[in-house]
């Protein structure tokens, strides 16, 4: 059975923080953050964005691409770790923003930046064992830094839906194969009810990202019997420019792999849609024939890692949607006053 | 803000411009009327996705927000004339120098509103210049 990718969608704001505008604010070393984390702006919703609109606009964008019915949508699984309600699903908003409803499933997902991913996979099953036709997964967030938390300088806005189906000829890209690596790592976490997340500082790093991450990448690579120098393009999770640089040096991938993906210096953290945003960045300019491998982490903690392959299709629904290129393109700066009323961090009374 | 019901039954007309079409003399409505009223009970009206697409026939800047958008103002509410024919009105999103009668526009997806930090929120269309 033959499953990929029949269209993608992205969507970015067009607003964007500079780290020396937020460093401003609490007194830190812009430079040293900018060497350290190698991010140099990243993106705001606008004052009547959040994860739901994010959704719908890339949902479209990637309807617009596939240029199939909507009404052939069996399941729609939109992650986010900012889902506007805590009970009342994104994903059926989406739905209907594209004309899916009423024959089809919803959920939504959440973990924390690979709730996207994971939506993926299940549609991957469910298009598989032929229960739905096509599947769109979507990872988008309006993700929260409290003020002054080091989270604050990454954490950012977009999305990145992928309509999943079986039909060979339909598809841009095959999905090979999949593989997860998951275990209980509390890196990064929020409470009910809490406005912004907790996390374990360097925690993160080594038995977060870094083992998950390389351990999800290794495991797929022995279970296909592939070798980075068999792909074109690599994709990692990007929650900043230094980790994903970071793991594909581990993992034997180079900086020339990498570079098409690496969207994260200028749009920031984007979580559930980061390694989501970097393989659509990614299939914005693969030829027929390339190879993309692309492991997404989530913290808490686990790690997604896929095999595609790209085809002819691609040529042919490229320019339908905005490039991930264009989406980021002419962004217009706030400063810090209006990024805090943009994502709400000024309460009115 | 409306009801719930009240949005409800509108949120196809809000989310995706849903209108209709008289197939007798080829008129557009939105939002979508049951009756044509050029041809009154010879026409034969149909559903019609319009294509978001048009221009700013007439805008005014909001400073004083009504209650529910004040995390808005200033704001631009435009009166914009689909290609289709129909005309709505509309908020439309961005720098407010770029904003002119003429202007052509596309319509976008955002939050319209909600009823306070424990009510519904509200989703529905917006525009924004097509050359931001």
């Amino acid at each position: 059975m033959t499953i990929g990718i029949v269209s993608y969608g992205a969507y970015v704001p067009r607003y964007r923080i500079k780290i020396e505008e937020i460093a401003r604010l609490w007194g830190d070393d812009a430079k040293a953050l900018k060497n350290g984390l190698m991010v140099y702006e990243k993106s705001v919703p606008d004052v009547d964005e959040d994860a739901a609109t994010i959704a719908v606009e890339a949902a479209r964008n990637a309807m617009a691409r596939s240029g199939v019915l909507p009404s052939r949508i069996g399941a729609v699984y939109t992650g986010s770790e900012s889902h506007p309600y805590a009970v009342k699903p994104t994903s059926t908003i989406v739905a209907q923003a594209i004309g899916a409803t009423p024959e089809m499933t919803a959920a939504d997902f959440e973990f924390a930046c690979k709730a996207g991913t994971a939506a993926l996979q299940v549609c991957m099953g469910l298009v598989g064992s032929g229960m739905i036709d096509l599947g769109l997964a979507i990872g988008a967030d309006v993700s929260q830094g409290a003020p002054g938390d080091a989270l604050e300088y990454t954490a950012a806005a977009g999305g990145v839906a992928c309509l999943i189906g079986r039909n060979e000829s339909e598809l841009a890209a095959i999905i090979e194969d999949t593989y997860s690596f998951t275990t209980d790592t509390p890196d990064f976490w929020r409470r009910e009810g809490m406005p912004y997340p907790e996390h374990g500082g360097r925690f993160t790093g080594e038995p977060g990202y870094f083992r998950h991450v390389t351990n999800g990448a290794k495991g797929l690579l022995e279970k296909l019997g592939t070798t980075p120098s068999d792909y074109d393009y690599g994709v990692f999770h990007q929650p900043n420019g230094k980790f994903p640089r970071k793991a594909a040096k581990m993992l034997g991938f180079t900086k020339e792999q990498i570079a098409p993906g690496l969207v994260v210096p200028k749009i920031g953290n984007t979580y559930s849609g980061s390694c989501l945003m970097g393989i659509a960045a990614t299939l914005d300019q693969a030829k027929p024939g390339d190879r993309i491998f692309a492991t997404a982490f989530g913290s808490g903690a686990g790690s997604d890692a896929f095999s595609i392959r790209v085809t002819d299709r691609i040529e042919e629904i490229r320019n339908r949607a905005p490039t991930v290129s264009e989406l980021i393109k002419n962004p217009v700066y706030i400063d810090y006053a209006r990024y805090a009323r943009h994502k709400g961090k000024i309460r009115l009374a | 803000m409306s009801s719930v019901p009240r949005f409800w039954r509108n949120i196809g007309v809000r989310y995706n411009l849903e209108g209709t079409r008289c197939k007798e003399c080829e008129e557009y409505f939105y939002p979508p009327r049951n009756v044509c009223v050029n041809c009154r009970r010879m026409g034969e009206l149909e559903p019609y996705k319009f294509k978001g697409t048009g221009e700013i026939v007439s805008y005014t800047l909001i400073h004083t927000a009504a209650k529910g958008f004040e995390d808005q103002a200033p704001y631009t509410l435009a009166i914009i004339k689909l290609d289709e024919g129909p005309c709505l009105t509309s908020q439309v999103i961005g720098d407010i120098d770029k904003i002119q009668i003429g202007t052509r526009v596309k319509s976008v997806f955002r939050k319209l509103g909600e009823d306070g930090e424990r009510g519904m929120i509200y989703y529905g269309t917006k525009f924004v210049p097509l050359d931001p």
